[in-house]
């Protein structure tokens, strides 16, 4: 479960103040989408959660599983649990995919007090996980995401989260940039991986990829605060009305 | 250019008069030259004439030689032993010690195709007009070629194809100074692996020079390392040239050495002929390691190569200067070079000095040269998938300079000085 209390972020020279005192909720099994429009704070909302530098936090909390991860580094979150799939992946020059993987399967293990996985079973799983999202083995020999296309990026994303099983999956604007046969090859994925002792968060402007990732709640986020909470039919409120309602409503 | 020859003699002059006191440095070397023999007087008189290169030379302006030499030890005499645990024992070569700049060959045994010599021939120091090294009177070469006792040949027959490396391994075994000497024929259609292991003690000061001759259509792998003791000095040189098809691929590895400079000058004599030139030096504490390259392109179609990368951690001090000259006739070029430097830490420096001479009006040449830190959001990229800081930056420096050990050729050599950069970066973390 993860409970984000009270959150008041800003950019790290405190000159522009974020998040606004946001209180979020998801259980485990949980989907839940935030939607927002632009500069409403979500990509913040994702970085924060997992440890991005640039951020001062002024005031709140964010437990996964009633660990504060707030007190912890990056790489610690994401032993703990929570998986990033970022809007932008990096390339990596020189970095072959399969080095990153087996180096990322073998720290989160190793911080968790676990053995490191033998050869035969990380190629196995990495097999097996690229095979259902339709990415070629030639692709894990180059260096990562080098020369990958916006779709193959996503997927590559999404494999790395079947491969480290998270207790949080967070997705920020995984839809931006993929045609309809992509954002259907990774909603499957995503879906897949949908369980009772994993939630997930999704961040998306439209409403179109919560018809292929049906969500369990929906947020809406303006100013850094989430100002209405409902079923999946609020995702379709939004698209027909837009966020006008939500961003005066915080205003006034 | 007579403009460039022009400049060097008016610094010269004006700096004989500003500067009349000689360093302790200089001193030391001066004596030391007094003995020599009638044919070194030549290499020797332009050393003391010009003195330690200094900042206001512009070829020395980042690696000031007559600030950073203390002293010069004593002249090295034959003898010594190589100490054991080599960095590239198990590497199946055919290795060749030179010990305090004295080659030796007692019981070795022959390898099919190469001749070794010894000679005490005066050896090239960069003055005559038919010289190998292109930047007359460089003061290490004149140095070099005036205190080199015995000059080390290879000559590879015509045509052969070694399929064994060469490895000569320079070691100096004490406070010493030590000038080696090695002179490599690759003639027409031949083709050679030449590896260069530096190791030194502290207080060592290193001055070796490589010349090599590359004939039509041959080939020459080279890789070069310096694993001296970061109190140690050492200055090598390689150059020559090339014929026309030939191929020449040159690596340097730089971990070791307190003041190390690597100079490589080519040209390209001969039409189709490529050469590639790369580096990687990871350095830590207060190193300075320089590499200072110029590639001529005398005649069209040849095309080119460069590479390097810095790691610079601690107040260390990286210094590239890379020209590539084109010359009026030599249509066609494809000459591209960049360094790229990562700095870990305020204190340490990078100084790029890329440089383009192009007389020639249909080529394609280009440079850069970029120095940064690792880059934060990549460095989040890798944490936020579960590796500490010290792991994320090992990975991403490991790429770093593997884009430049991967144009080494020699497959066993490359995973050696993977192996060693991998080590460096255990070891800083």
């Amino acid at each position: 479960m993860l409970e984000i209390r009270n959150l008041h972020v800003a950019i790290e020279d405190g000159s522009k103040k974020i998040l606004n005192g946001l209180d979020l909720t998801i259980h485990n099994g949980e989907v839940a989408a935030i939607m927002g429009p632009n500069g409403s704070g979500k990509s913040t909302l994702s970085y924060v959660i997992a440890g991005k530098p640039d951020y001062e936090i002024l005031d709140g909390e964010i437990l996964l599983n009633g660990q504060n991860l707030l007190d912890m580094e990056p790489d610690a979150r994401a032993a703990a649990g929570v998986f990033l799939a970022f809007q932008y992946p990096l390339e990596i020059p020189g970095v072959a995919t399969m080095t990153f993987l087996k180096a990322a399967m073998n720290a989160q293990s190793r911080a968790r007090g676990e053995g490191e996985l033998k050869t035969p079973d990380f190629m196995r799983r990495v097999k097996i996980g690229a095979e259902k999202l339709g990415i070629p083995q030639e692709m894990l020999r180059r260096g990562l995401n080098v020369g990958f296309s916006g779709g193959e990026k996503k997927r590559m994303e999404i494999l790395q989260m079947a491969l480290l099983e998270p207790s949080i999956g967070i997705l920020d604007e995984t839809d931006s940039g993929l045609d309809i046969d992509a954002l259907k090859i990774v909603s499957e994925g995503v879906n897949a991986l949908r369980s009772a002792d994993r939630a997930f968060l999704v961040i998306t402007h439209y409403q179109r990829l919560l018809n292929y990732i049906v969500p369990d709640t929906v947020h809406v986020m303006s100013k850094g605060r989430i100002v209405k909470t409902g079923g999946k039919e609020l995702a379709l409120e939004l698209e027909a009305n837009g966020y006008a309602d939500y961003v005066s409503d915080v205003a006034a | 250019m007579p403009i460039t020859s022009l400049t060097w003699r008016r610094e010269d002059q004006l700096m004989a008069s500003v500067t009349p006191l000689k360093t302790s440095a200089e001193l030391a070397l001066i004596a030391q030259g007094a003995g020599l023999s009638p044919d070194r007087e030549p290499a020797f008189a332009r050393f003391e004439s010009a003195g330690l290169p200094h900042r206001r030379v512009e070829a020395y302006h980042y690696t000031d030689l007559r600030a950073l030499l203390k002293d010069a030890p004593t002249l090295a005499k034959a003898g010594g032993v190589a100490p054991g645990g080599f960095a590239f024992d198990g590497i199946d070569a055919f290795c060749v010690s030179i010990l305090n700049g004295f080659p030796n060959l007692d019981g070795l045994r022959d390898v099919s195709g190469v001749t070794l010599s010894l000679s005490r021939d005066a050896p090239d120091d960069g003055l005559a007009s038919n010289s190998v090294f292109p930047t007359a009177g460089d003061p290490i070469v004149s140095l070099n070629a005036a205190f080199v006792d015995q000059t080390l040949r290879i000559d590879v027959a015509s045509g052969q194809a070694v399929e064994q490396p060469v490895l000569l391994r320079f070691v100096t075994t004490a406070a010493v100074s030590a000038y080696g000497r090695v002179i490599v024929t690759v003639p027409d259609g031949a083709r050679l692996t030449l590896i260069e292991a530096h190791e030194g003690v502290a207080g060592a000061f290193a001055n070796s020079a490589v010349q090599v001759s590359i004939g039509d259509d041959a080939q020459l792998d080279h890789i070069r390392v310096n694993l001296a003791d970061p109190q140690a000095t050492v200055l090598t040189t390689f150059g020559g040239r090339m014929g026309a098809r030939s191929s020449l691929s040159s690596g340097n590895f730089v971990t070791g050495g307190g003041l190390s400079r690597h100079q490589v000058f080519f040209r390209l004599e001969g039409e189709g002929s490529t050469a590639t030139i790369s580096g990687a030096s990871m350095l830590n504490g207060r190193q300075l390691a320089d590499t200072t390259l110029v590639v001529d392109h005398a005649v069209p179609e040849c095309v080119s190569r460069e590479h390097f990368a810095y790691v610079l951690d601690g107040e260390a001090t990286g210094v590239f200067q890379g020209k590539i000259i084109v010359r009026p006739h030599a249509q066609q070029t494809d000459g591209k070079m960049m360094s790229r430097a990562v700095l870990l830490q305020d204190g340490a420096t990078m100084n790029n000095k890329p440089e383009l001479e192009i007389f020639a009006d249909d080529v394609q040449c280009g440079h850069g040269a970029t120095v940064g830190a690792l880059d934060d959001d990549l460095l989040f990229y890798l944490r936020a998938r579960g590796l500490p800081k010290p792991e994320a930056e090992a990975l991403m420096l490991q790429a770093f300079v593997g884009e430049a050990l991967e144009m080494i050729a020699h497959d066993g050599m490359r995973e050696r000085l993977e192996a060693l950069s991998e080590a460096w970066l255990k070891a800083r973390s």
